[in-house]
């Protein structure tokens, strides 16, 4: 093994980081298909400091961490860690050179005990599993760290919070002296994300070097040394130090200010009031408040853009629209009629059409064929239903129909949906939501993944609803998006509705520090969230 | 891996071969891959059984020719051949459309128990006075055995949509009740001088055999082919027809192929759950009469020779097609037959296990592209 510069003998780094390179990363590019979610990245984390790497959705933290934890391999740049070049194929290799990463979800097995999950993988112990032995151990490695953790407690026995903490000491055992923590305070409750604040604090005053991913301003100014932000892909502010930032700087640096193609659209003149949504609280699916006192009313031809980072609710405020997502509190009325905790099938009855964030997994049955994905919403009613059994004729001239009218590329409506690329995926979807002629529709995440020349047929769609009278609301991440689209912008941080802004009179920096948790100069306010803007 | 890197691989390293198998990930599969994967996969196992003849003294090439002749042969072992592929096909469609909606009835042995022991109670109870005609009894008979197996198969779809039960462990357990419950009858109540076998039903609770004929077609003078075939092939169609022309056949695909879709698209899982399982339970219901009433003609402990679980492989060689159910049923009806022929009897279940093994392994070529390539040196 070659010889790594030891972290106990850096010299106490707090309060003024080391200006030593834990990790040094220099042009990393990493392409997917229709994207470059690294372009040209540089990087680097000094030997006892927190480094916020802060940046929206789909920006490209998480590639470029999954870079560096050696599951990602990038086309192009290099990577150094305590100075020496490393070649990181696998998660193990990452570890072996003292990184090690805590992802979203956590890899734990959820019937063993916390010293199992720890040792699990490792080549100590082997054949004689005397687990016992290493209880002492963990539970030292642990109290040093104010990790408090029971290494005997079984891990389905733990809070979320405790988990972390495994997965955090899992990492410290395999000898980590760098961490990375994706989004570790999305799941964590507010005296929890306090628990592993202090945490991270004792650890980079022993040495160890932190990458802490967030698109939360609020805790980044509260831990971080540094601050990198990434945009598409691109660096926009490289490791600045914290102390020298002010929110609504790094909020524009997020979110930014792309030239947005202007797309034609008709005068905005509303009708009647479509949806009302009256003080709705919903939980979400690990049972966490998810919706608190959401009130938002949407009119006919109008377009009410949702703006968010991801995981402020917006998912779950799209199931409770569509029947899919009970709500504890509150009330949603569609053209008068209370669809409350009724169940999708009320939903589509009502023509509440809903494009889904998840096209493979709930928008479409892959497997299944064009033609049975477009009848999803219209099997049950004529011309296509007769009485129990469906006209094979009907479908295939309904099909036909939808594949020509919205150019869905495939060589027949019999081929299976998961052939399809993003892009005729989403065009599939939205022709069958249209087809059901909604007078709501919900649209979540539209483009997210798509190509240029798909986005710009996904947004005409949308806005041909709108000319066509129907009431739109677009919960999206790109704000770009929303700013396009919208006739107004509600903001959603939390499960709140904190602002909502007259498209015309938004400002992109206002918004994006709503999005991050940021308090708005020009209070616009949640005292009457439904005030509808002339 | 870069000679500089400061990377440690404990207790592991990896063995430099001059090529290496890639494997990735398919795309499109083509119409015939299926078919010939699963051809493949019975000529592979085939050849693996061949092997092990070979090495336990057999000459396999002559083994293999006499299983075909003792089930294709003649006239008379074709027929045999067809009476056991009835109640495979009747389970095996059972298992196909539970499978199809994901739900993994491992129950059709029990619920065909029940209805041999419906379609019993008719004649033994008796439900209907003695000399009453077949049409009439047949009937009956027919409708009682479907009613029990979709009410026992009903037991696990309500314990699986309304608790969340694991349907497998409920129908692999309700199996065992189900031989208990027949052992009950035909020890006590419907015992025959204290036999365990019930006495033999009347002719009118017979299914009409082609040998019935052979007075006016004395070709099929000792074939022993009954009505229960028939039965077998309609089932095939109407379950053919209710998983691609029907909105419930709809819901099930859809819900079998993603059940969060199947939410979104508005259906009703958890009556369908049950609704699945109750057609299954009748389907293997069904084969259960088609068994005392075509084959026995009365109740007795070793009605089935565990067809329920065969239907099982059946339902899977068959790749859950109705159509595939048909003649994957066949061929295990001639396996189950040439174990009377060949001594040891186990060889024709060694070769439905190896055909087995190998079908559930030539999936993989269905999910990925296999390419062997050369390492740079």
């Amino acid at each position: 093994m070659t010889a790594v510069p030891d972290a106990t003998a850096v010299p106490e780094p707090r309060p003024a980081p080391s200006s030593m390179l834990a990790v040094e990363m220099r042009g990393i590019v990493k392409r997917f298909p229709g994207v470059v979610a690294n372009d040209g990245v540089d990087f680097d984390v000094r030997v006892g400091e927190v480094h916020a790497l802060l940046g929206e959705n789909g920006a490209g933290k998480s590639t470029l961490m999954n870079v560096l934890d050696g599951l990602y391999r990038p086309e192009a740049g290099e990577i150094r860690v305590f100075g020496e070049r490393v070649d990181l194929r696998s998660p193990r290799d990452a570890i072996a050179a003292g990184i090690g990463m805590v992802h979203q979800h956590f890899a734990l097995v959820p019937t063993q005990t916390v010293t199992e999950n720890v040792l699990l993988g490792l080549d100590e112990p082997r054949f004689r599993m005397d687990i016992g032995r290493y209880d002492g151990r963990i539970a030292e490695l642990a109290a040093r760290h104010g990790l408090t953790v029971d290494p005997q407690a079984r891990i389905w026995q733990l809070s979320v919070g405790e988990q972390q903490r495994v997965e955090i000491l899992k990492m410290l055992y395999r000898g980590a002296r760098i961490l990375i923590l994706d989004e570790p305070t999305a799941v964590l409750a507010p005296q929890e994300a306090q628990d592993l604040f202090r945490t991270l604090r004792s650890m980079v005053a022993e040495g160890t070097s932190v990458v802490f991913i967030s698109h939360k301003l609020a805790e980044v100014a509260q831990i971080a040394d540094r601050i990198t932000v990434m945009r598409r892909g691109k660096v926009t502010a490289a490791g600045i130090p914290a102390a020298g930032t002010t929110p609504a700087d790094l909020a524009e640096r997020m979110v930014g200010r792309d030239v947005v193609e202007t797309i034609e659209r008709s005068p905005f003149s509303p009708g009647p009031v479509v949806l009302s949504v009256r003080a709705v609280d919903a939980l979400s699916d690990r049972g966490l408040p998810a919706l608190r006192g959401v009130s938002l009313d949407v009119r006919a031809g109008e377009i009410l853009g949702v703006a968010g980072v991801a995981g402020n609710g917006q998912s779950e405020l799209a199931q409770a629209l569509t029947g899919l997502r009970r709500c504890s509190a509150g009330s949603i009325t569609v053209n008068g009629v209370d669809v409350t905790n009724r169940d999708p099938r009320e939903a589509i009855s009502q023509h509440i059409a809903h494009v889904p964030e998840d096209r493979t997994g709930v928008g479409t049955a892959p497997d299944l064929s064009i033609a049975d994905n477009l009848i999803m919403k219209t099997y049950r009613d004529a011309p296509i239903a007769r009485r129990f059994s469906i006209d094979a004729g009907a479908v295939k001239r309904f099909a036909n129909r939808l594949r020509d009218a919205y150019a869905i590329a495939a060589p027949s409506v019999e081929t299976e949906a998961r052939l399809l690329s993003g892009g005729n995926l989403q065009r599939l979807i939205l022709a069958r939501e249209i087809a059901s002629e909604p007078r709501l529709l919900v649209a979540v995440q539209p483009t997210r993944g798509l190509d240029v020349g798909a986005i710009t047929t996904v947004h005409r769609l949308i806005l041909e609803q709108r000319e066509a009278g129907s009431a739109t609301i677009l919960l999206s991440e790109d704000l770009d998006e929303v700013l396009a689209l919208s006739d107004r912008i509600a903001v959603i941080y939390e499960g709140r509705i904190v602002g909502l802004f007259d498209a015309d009179e938004a400002d992109v920096a206002e918004i994006g520090l709503l999005m991050t948790g940021g308090r708005s100069s020009r209070a616009t306010e949640p005292a009457d969230p439904t005030r509808l803007v002339p | 891996m870069t000679a500089q890197a400061p990377v440690r691989r404990p207790g592991r390293s990896r063995v430099a071969l001059p090529w290496a198998v890639r494997a990735e990930r398919r795309l499109e599969v083509p119409r015939w891959l299926p078919v010939a994967t699963t051809v493949g996969a019975v000529a592979v196992a085939l050849l693996i059984g061949g092997v092990i003849l070979a090495f336990a003294g057999g000459d396999p090439l002559a083994i293999y020719a006499h299983i075909l002749r003792s089930s294709f042969g003649s006239l008379g072992v074709l027929s045999d051949t067809l009476v056991k592929a009835t109640p495979l096909i009747l389970t095996g469609l059972a298992c196909a459309l539970a499978f199809r909606m994901r739900l993994w009835n491992i129950g059709a042995e029990g619920q065909l128990l029940m209805g041999a022991w419906a379609a019993s109670a008719i004649v033994l109870i008796p439900v209907v006075p003695a000399g009453t005609p077949s049409i009439v009894t047949i009937p009956l008979m027919m409708v009682a055995a479907m009613l029990a197996g979709g009410a026992y198969g009903a037991i696990p779809g309500i314990l699986k949509a309304v608790r969340g039960v694991n349907e497998i462990i409920v129908t692999l357990m309700l199996n065992y009740i189900a031989l208990l419950w027949i052992s009950y009858w035909v020890f006590g109540p419907w015992s025959e001088g204290g036999f365990q076998l019930t006495p033999q039903f009347p002719r009118e609770a017979w299914l009409p055999r082609l040998s019935d004929f052979a007075e006016q077609v004395p070709a099929f003078s000792g074939l022993t082919v009954h009505l229960g075939l028939v039965f077998g092939l309609i089932a095939a169609v109407l379950v053919h027809f209710l998983l691609y022309r029907s909105r419930l056949g709809y819901e099930i695909r859809l819900i079998g192929d993603s059940p969060r879709a199947a939410r979104y698209a508005g259906v009703n899982v958890v009556r369908n759950t049950i609704i699945v399982f109750a057609i299954s339970g009748a389907l293997a219901g069904l084969a259960g009469m088609s068994e005392v009433s075509g084959v026995v003609h009365r109740l007795q402990l070793a009605i089935s020779p565990g067809y329920g679980f065969t239907a099982v492989i059946v339902a899977y060689i068959a790749k859950l097609n109705p159509y595939g159910v048909v003649v994957a049923a066949i061929a295990f009806g001639a396996l189950i037959l040439a174990g009377r022929e060949i001594q040891p009897s186990g060889i024709p279940a060694m070769i439905q296990g190896i055909i087995l093994f190998c079908l559930i392994a030539s999936e993989v070529f269905l999910r990925y592209r296999f390419r062997i390539e050369r390492r740079a040196a």
